[in-house]
């Protein structure tokens, strides 16, 4: 589904990514922890086609094409679903309405007949209740006013909607509630299937408890440095990240 | 009574039963302007004494003005003399002979807007011998209104049915002598839409000078008089999405409105007027002056405005809350894109007591293009607890573009509440990715931003006219990002 290799990447002349290796298969999910600014967000923005990083060295593969020369609209089209860490407010758009806008393009991409409103209402009517959205949710502006947690739901909302073969979720359990986590999670593991891949990228092993992964990976100065199954993030919760550093080094 | 005079009579008085104008002689007065040539505007329309006498002292005094070059728009100097003053609708050998003769890039542009091929003839000036379809709705449309007793035509339609009217409402909210271009326009209108809603009256549907089949022969000097009787109510729809040929460079329309006790008007422009080419040259100088007279207790006026077209735009609708409670507002879409300019904004003049007024206005620029916002809030010193909100936006798309806000606050009344929030901001490059993440194309993104940013004055917007405003911004704003 996935492959990257060596990639390298700078942001404003600096390099952040460092040669990073990793390999997803369809229908697994990968986690990737690793320490503040080690670069987690910097890969989901270039997977996803962001402006502002620039790509030095190596090469991304999806599903045989090669990512890096499609534009972020496209990669969406084929598939490339990034939760934002900080999803952005858009003030006047409504959320269902760009929403609509999003499936139907994608759906137009992939050959589909597009949806029209009520069709669109019908769909999204079941995923709603996934992650139990509150509905007066869709009908305001896209995140303005939402609660932090809000903000996350919506994200997992947006992807049960597109459907897409690769979600990379950055951090979409943080300033979640306990009830709130749960619900996501079942939400996110509803939406698990043999022929889509997950990259979730946490800070804490407990999300993992709900959405068990494939695999763990450790993110730490712009390399993959350790990884392993899931009993890695009870490890990495014990004990820091220091010792898989020094382990690396 | 000469032969040309009875054609431009019947001409007159026959617009909405023919519906198009067809086959009437050019009648067009040579360049230039002078008290001769006043005179036979006047003749030509068959105007009481009065109405000659009110424009020669418009035009003597606008013989001792000079042009006003406060506002932030730059053009070259206007040659008065190299303008023809009137001219009758033109005979249709002088138009294109079909669509085919018309610009293609007009005809791009009305596809897009998704307007019918009949009315594009129309728009672009195609003479059509065939009963326009609109023509039955004008005339239903009449009937009805003259049952509620709504007087709704052509400015010299009411000259001549109901001069008492004319005569009291003309010039009593933009004196003749206001301004350099409304001192012009009241010297040499010539012709406009004149509307009177009776008292207590809800005027049955909105009024629209779409309606109205002659619009496109207005002309450059176009004058509007709405009066709203004690306790009435109308909305009136002014202009059009789609971009209309037109010969003419400089545009100085009057509008004046007024409002009696417990009268209601609200105003909705889409000003959409050829704007000039990428290069900009070209385009339509559109010089107005809009003026609102709250003038009894309880009187509301609501200005909202989508302006995306002309060259150059120099427009500040404006309301005068004289009655006490009265309120004014002002909602305001401008977008300019390539080498456009506009210069625009509201007054709020607040005279009586526990008046309100709001002010929203969004300026998007793209391309090369310059946005002014221009703002007076006045409160006088009668003006017990007046109160004032002002929002001002600015989007910029790209980095050549400019928008700039000069907000001039007067208050001389301490009970007044005034509160004023301005912004500029670029388009978001965090809402742009959000968007194209999703799947969604650049340009619809920015469309959708836009559109979003807007939110707020479209919903001031009659229906119908809100939807055709936002496809009219997304055709407006094409090749702007990219
Ligand atoms: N636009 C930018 N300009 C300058 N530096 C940037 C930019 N974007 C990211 N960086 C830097 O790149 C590094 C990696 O940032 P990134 O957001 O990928 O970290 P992260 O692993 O997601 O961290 P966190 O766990 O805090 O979310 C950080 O040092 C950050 O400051
Ligand atoms: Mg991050």
């Amino acid at each position: 589904m996935l492959n990257i290799s060596n990639l390298h990447v700078n942001v404003e002349g600096k390099e952040i990514l460092k040669g990073l290796n990793l390999d997803v298969k369809a229908g697994e999910v990968h986690a990737i922890m690793g320490p503040n600014g080690s670069g987690k967000s910097t890969l989901a923005h270039v997977l996803s086609g962001r402006d502002g990083y620039q790509v030095t060295e190596g090469t991304v593969r999806f599903e045989g094409k090669n990512l890096l020369e499609l534009a972020p609209e496209e990669r969406a089209r084929e598939g490339v679903f990034l939760a934002f860490q900080y999803p952005v407010e858009i003030p006047g758009v409504n959320n269902a309405y760009l929403l609509k806008a999003a499936l139907n393009a994608i759906r137009k991409h992939r050959g589909l007949e597009e949806l029209d409103a009520i069709e669109f209402m019908a769909l999204v009517k079941d995923k709603v209740a996934l992650v139990q959205l509150k509905e007066d949710l869709l009908t305001r502006s896209v995140n303005e006013g939402f609660s932090g947690g809000e903000k996350k739901r919506n994200e997992i909302f947006q992807m049960a909607v597109l459907e897409p073969k690769l979600a990379i979720l950055d951090e979409t359990d943080s300033g979640l509630d306990i009830d709130a986590l749960k619900i996501v999670a079942e939400g996110v593991n509803a939406l698990r299937s043999p022929d889509r891949s997950m990259i979730m990228i946490t800070h804490y092993q407990r999300l993992l408890n709900y959405i068990e992964p494939d695999y763990v990976h450790v993110l730490a100065d712009g390399q993959i440095i350790k990884s392993g199954g899931k009993e890695l993030a009870l490890e990495l919760e014990k004990r820091g990240y220091d010792w898989v550093r020094e382990e690396a080094a | 009574m000469s032969t040309k005079q009875q054609d431009v009579e019947s001409l007159v008085g026959k617009e909405y039963e023919a519906g198009f104008i067809t086959d009437v002689e050019t009648d067009t007065v040579p360049p230039g302007l002078s008290e001769d040539v006043i005179r036979l505007i006047s003749t030509k329309k068959e105007e009481p004494e009065w109405l000659l006498e009110w424009r020669l002292k418009a035009y003597r005094h606008w013989l001792t003005m000079t042009e006003p070059t406060w506002p932030n728009v730059h053009y070259p100097p206007i040659d008065f003399q190299a303008i023809s003053y009137y001219s009758a609708p033109k005979s249709k050998e002088d138009g294109p002979k079909s669509l085919d003769e018309v610009d293609p890039k007009l005809l791009e542009t009305y596809d897009k807007l998704g307007i019918p091929l009949r009315e594009q003839e129309m728009l672009a000036g195609v003479a059509v011998d065939a009963v326009f379809d609109s023509v039955s709705v004008a005339t239903t449309f009449k009937e009805k209104l003259a049952d509620a007793g709504v007087i709704f035509g052509s400015f010299s339609e009411a000259v001549k049915n109901h001069p008492e009217l004319v005569n009291q409402y003309l010039g009593s909210v933009v004196p003749a002598a206001d301004n350099y271009y409304a001192a012009l326009n009241s010297a040499v209108f010539t012709d406009g839409s004149f509307c009177y809603i009776p008292k207590g009256v809800r005027c049955p549907m909105e009024l629209s000078t779409y309606f109205r089949i002659n619009a496109s022969n207005t002309g450059q000097f176009e004058r509007t008089l709405i009066i709203a009787d004690e306790g009435s109510h109308v909305s009136y729809l002014e202009g059009c999405t789609a971009p209309m040929r037109d010969e003419n460079q400089l545009h100085a329309a009057v509008v004046e409105l007024v409002a009696l006790d417990d009268a209601e008007i609200k105003y909705s422009t889409v000003q959409n007027w050829y704007p000039g080419d990428e290069k900009g040259v070209g385009g339509i100088y559109n010089f107005v002056t809009k003026r609102a007279d709250c003038r009894g207790k309880n009187a509301k006026v609501s200005w909202t405005q989508v302006e995306t077209g002309s060259a150059i735009t120099w427009k500040y609708p404006s309301c005068i809350l004289r009655g006490d409670n009265s309120v004014g507002e002002f909602y305001s879409v401008a977008l300019t894109n390539n080498y456009q300019q506009a210069d625009t904004g509201t007054k709020m003049i607040h005279l009586g007591k526990n008046t309100r007024s709001t002010i929203i206005s969004k300026g998007i620029s793209a391309g090369r293009a310059q946005n002014a916002y221009r703002g007076l809030v006045k409160i006088t010193k009668n003006a017990d607890d007046s109160r004032n909100f002002t929002q001002c936006d600015s989007l910029l798309i790209g980095d050549r573009c400019g928008a700039h806000t000069f907000p001039y606050i007067e208050v001389k009344n301490n009970t007044a509440q005034v509160e004023h929030e301005a912004s500029t901001s670029k388009i978001d490059e965090d809402q742009l990715f959000y968007c194209v993440q999703r799947g969604i194309s650049e340009e619809d993104a920015v469309n959708m931003i836009v559109n979003g940013f807007c939110k707020e004055v479209f919903k001031e917007l009659p229906m119908e006219f809100a939807v055709e405003a936002q496809k009219l911004l997304a055709v407006s704003l094409e090749g702007a990002v990219g």
